[in-house]
């Protein structure tokens, strides 16, 4: 098996408050694994802290990926070594097209030139299969998208750039059931055997059309519990209730 | 846009050419310094006298007690008439070569191959290069230096020179109608539309010098034009004074846009006063970007006299270390239906100070008239400064007015969003201030937005850690 993403005893501070307190996970190549658990548990935190986000500091405990420590590299080194992140809130940027955004990243994160007709072509295609509408590529980054084609943006700059490790962070949140077909559609269609996907969500109904390898439940900075897709079914029966009581 | 700014030679506005001149006056302010220029330059005795006159107004004002500190610039140490060691020319083939290559290098005689109908080229006092497209000459068109328009059409100077700005307006404007050197004086005749621009560039080389270029255009009734300035110098550790004069006449139904790009060098006072007079159904559109100089004052501003008059201003100001930029817009509503808008920008780092001033004034027969404005700041950072002081006098009810202003810090969130996707923290900054300016950078000639584009990087780099 090959290993993608090894955390190990990671303790995590915002703002001075312990929010990750030794969290475990590992993740190998062809996974699927689901993370789940009650607000304010670390959920996000967790996807931000793997891309290095400013806002959080590591006290303790390591990030590997493909055997190397990624613990101090600015987010753009990590985006180059093939981890990707969806963002909750994807923020607005005016002044750039969204086509020609793409264009950039996909030319930083490879470090290769965009062919740019073929490149269109594919981004093209991956918009028709998102069901999204082609006049937003003209338009600058998310300014003004809704938040669903906000999501699915998301989704497509996920299938450009394909990633080695994608992160998903409450991709599926405040989607209505179309669009929630559509980003787990996305997502099976970014999946090889070659990548892994971890997803973070409230939401079971994204995980109902995938293959899911593990869950995890996160409660308060760590994971308490590892299970297979079973363990989405039970806790959409009974909630967190259970792990909340054993955590104290 | 990558591979532009990549290509970028950033050192072609700090090339210093050896103080060559052919006469550079003594240093300082006085009735002889003022007397000597005017018979450098052959006046004729009406503005010798508008001269003499302007220097007693000069030392009876004071400096202005608001705005940037100016107790750096000593007019002791300012030799205020330098002439270069060319006359004027119509071909560049006849300017001196250590001229003509430093404006080959800012891209002047190319651009006035591909875009522009006539060009004027001022380096230090003088104006070393003016032409223009033949066709312009027979429809009527005049574009030439200010000196040859004071000989050549003196009736139409003495009715409009410092009568748009009158002499006593601010202590620099005394200054400049004293010394006064070099410009661009345009008449586009009745109906006569120019559909390419017209372009004057000023430049100033000397050390310790100043340069007070008047720039005197009227646009006739039913006609338009386009025109472009620009300007830069090298950096030097001793202060410069730029003190241009601007004015306009827009008549009615005619329209005028006036497009500058200012750049000069960190050791620049820029003091410049610009104004213009509109009639009915008229209009005039200005675009500045404002990034270089140590302090700037600068507030262009726009007598909307005739009925249905409009205005609109777009201006982007970029201050960095050691620069503090005092712009803005001033409008005065003095007839019915005008209307006037605004889209101002600044962007701050590294300890520089942006200050967003301006007046707008609607006085009582300028009934139904509307008024919209809009400033926004972004910093780079936490130690640089961004104010905005609007003053607005408003003396009737039957008005449309609005003022939104925004002040911000750029977002460490949106950074953290661009650099997930591969782009290092100076790229996604630069991507976030070029996605901020470009409002404005899209008003710009091409060349100067390619410039501006280039000039946010130049600025932001180096500017981590």
């Amino acid at each position: 098996m090959d290993k993608l993403l090894e955390i190990k005893d990671l303790h995590v501070n915002a703002d001075e408050k312990e929010i990750l307190k030794g969290l475990n996970l590992t993740i190998n190549k062809g996974e699927t694994h689901v993370i789940m658990g009650p607000n304010g548990a670390g959920k996000s935190t967790l996807a931000n802290v793997i891309l290095n986000n400013p806002e959080y500091t590591k006290t303790r405990g390591t990030i590997e990926f493909e055997g190397k420590n990624i613990n101090s590299l600015s987010a753009d080194k990590i985006a180059k070594k093939g981890i990707f992140m969806s963002f909750q809130s994807p923020e607005e940027i005016p002044g750039i097209s969204t086509m020609n955004f793409l264009k950039v990243a996909k030319n930083k994160v490879t470090g290769k030139p965009v062919k740019i007709f073929e490149f269109k072509k594919e981004v093209e295609e991956y918009m028709e299969e998102l069901n999204m509408n082609p006049k937003l590529i003209n338009r600058n980054l998310n300014v003004g998208f809704s938040g669903g084609e906000k999501k699915k943006n998301e989704i497509l700059q996920m299938l450009v750039l394909n990633p080695k490790l994608a992160i998903l962070d409450e991709t599926d949140s405040g989607l209505d059931v179309d669009a929630v077909r559509t980003v787990s559609k996305g997502i099976k269609m970014y999946k090889s055997k070659e990548n892994a996907v971890l997803i973070i969500t409230h939401n079971m109904k994204i995980l109902s059309e995938l293959k899911v390898d593990y869950v995890h439940v996160l409660i308060n900075g760590k994971i308490v519990t590892t299970g297979t897709d079973k363990l989405v079914k039970e806790i959409e029966k009974d909630g967190f209730a259970k792990y909340k009581k054993a955590e104290i | 846009m990558r591979t532009k700014v990549e290509d970028i030679n950033r050192n072609i506005y700090d090339i210093k050419n050896k103080d060559n001149y052919e006469f550079k006056i003594k240093k300082g302010l006085s009735k002889e310094i003022v007397e000597e220029i005017s018979k450098q330059k052959n006046d004729p005795d009406w503005m010798r006298e508008i001269r003499l006159k302007a220097l007693e107004t000069y030392e009876k004002l004071d400096l202005p007690t608001w705005g940037p500190d100016l107790s750096e610039l000593k007019m002791d140490n300012i030799a205020t008439y330098v002439k270069p060691k060319s006359d004027l020319n119509s071909s560049w083939d006849d300017v001196p070569e250590d001229i003509k290559n430093t404006f080959d290098k800012l891209g002047i005689p190319e651009a006035e191959k591909k875009s522009l109908a006539g060009v004027g080229a001022q380096y230090d006092s003088e104006v070393v290069y003016h032409s223009i497209k033949e066709d312009l000459l027979k429809k009527g068109v005049i574009y030439t230096d200010m000196e040859t328009a004071v000989k050549q059409y003196p009736e139409i100077v003495k009715e409009h020179f410092m009568k748009c700005v009158p002499i006593n307006d601010h202590k620099f404007v005394a200054l400049h109608a004293a010394v006064w050197s070099g410009g661009s004086f345009v008449y586009v005749p009745k109906g006569v539309k120019l559909d390419i621009p017209l372009q004057s560039y000023f430049r100033l080389n000397s050390p310790e010098s100043g340069q007070f270029e008047h720039t005197l255009i009227i646009v006739d009734e039913g006609a338009s034009l386009h025109f472009i300035e620009g300007c830069s110098a090298p950096k030097y550790n001793k202060v410069n004074l730029h003190a241009g004069c601007v004015e306009l006449y827009v008549k009615d139904g005619a329209y005028l846009r006036y497009s500058t790009i200012e750049n000069w060098s960190k050791n620049m006072m820029n003091l410049n006063t610009k104004k213009a007079i509109v009639g009915k159904n008229a209009q005039i559109d200005w675009v500045t970007g404002s990034f270089g100089s140590r302090v700037s004052m600068l507030y262009p501003m726009s007598i909307l006299n005739g009925e249905n008059a409009k205005t609109e201003y777009t201006g982007i100001t970029f201050a960095g270390k050691g620069q503090n930029l005092d712009t803005g817009f001033k409008v005065i509503h003095n007839a019915k239906n005008t209307s006037s808008l605004v889209n101002s920008k600044s962007i701050s780092k590294g300890g520089g100070s942006c200050t967003y001033r301006a007046l707008v004034r609607v006085s009582e027969n300028a009934k139904n008239s509307k008024c919209s404005v809009s400033c926004e700041s972004l910093m780079l950072d936490d130690i640089s400064r961004s104010d905005t002081i609007p003053v607005n006098d408003i003396r009737t009810d039957e008005v449309t007015f609005s003022h939104e202003a925004k002040i911000g810090k750029i977002s460490d969130k949106e950074i953290f969003y661009l650099m997930s996707r591969g782009l290092s923290e100076e790229d996604a900054k630069a991507m976030i201030v070029r996605g901020f300016a470009y409002p404005i950078s899209k008003e710009l000639p091409v060349e100067y937005a390619v410039e501006m584009n280039n000039l946010i990087n130049l600025e932001l780099e180096g500017s981590i850690g």
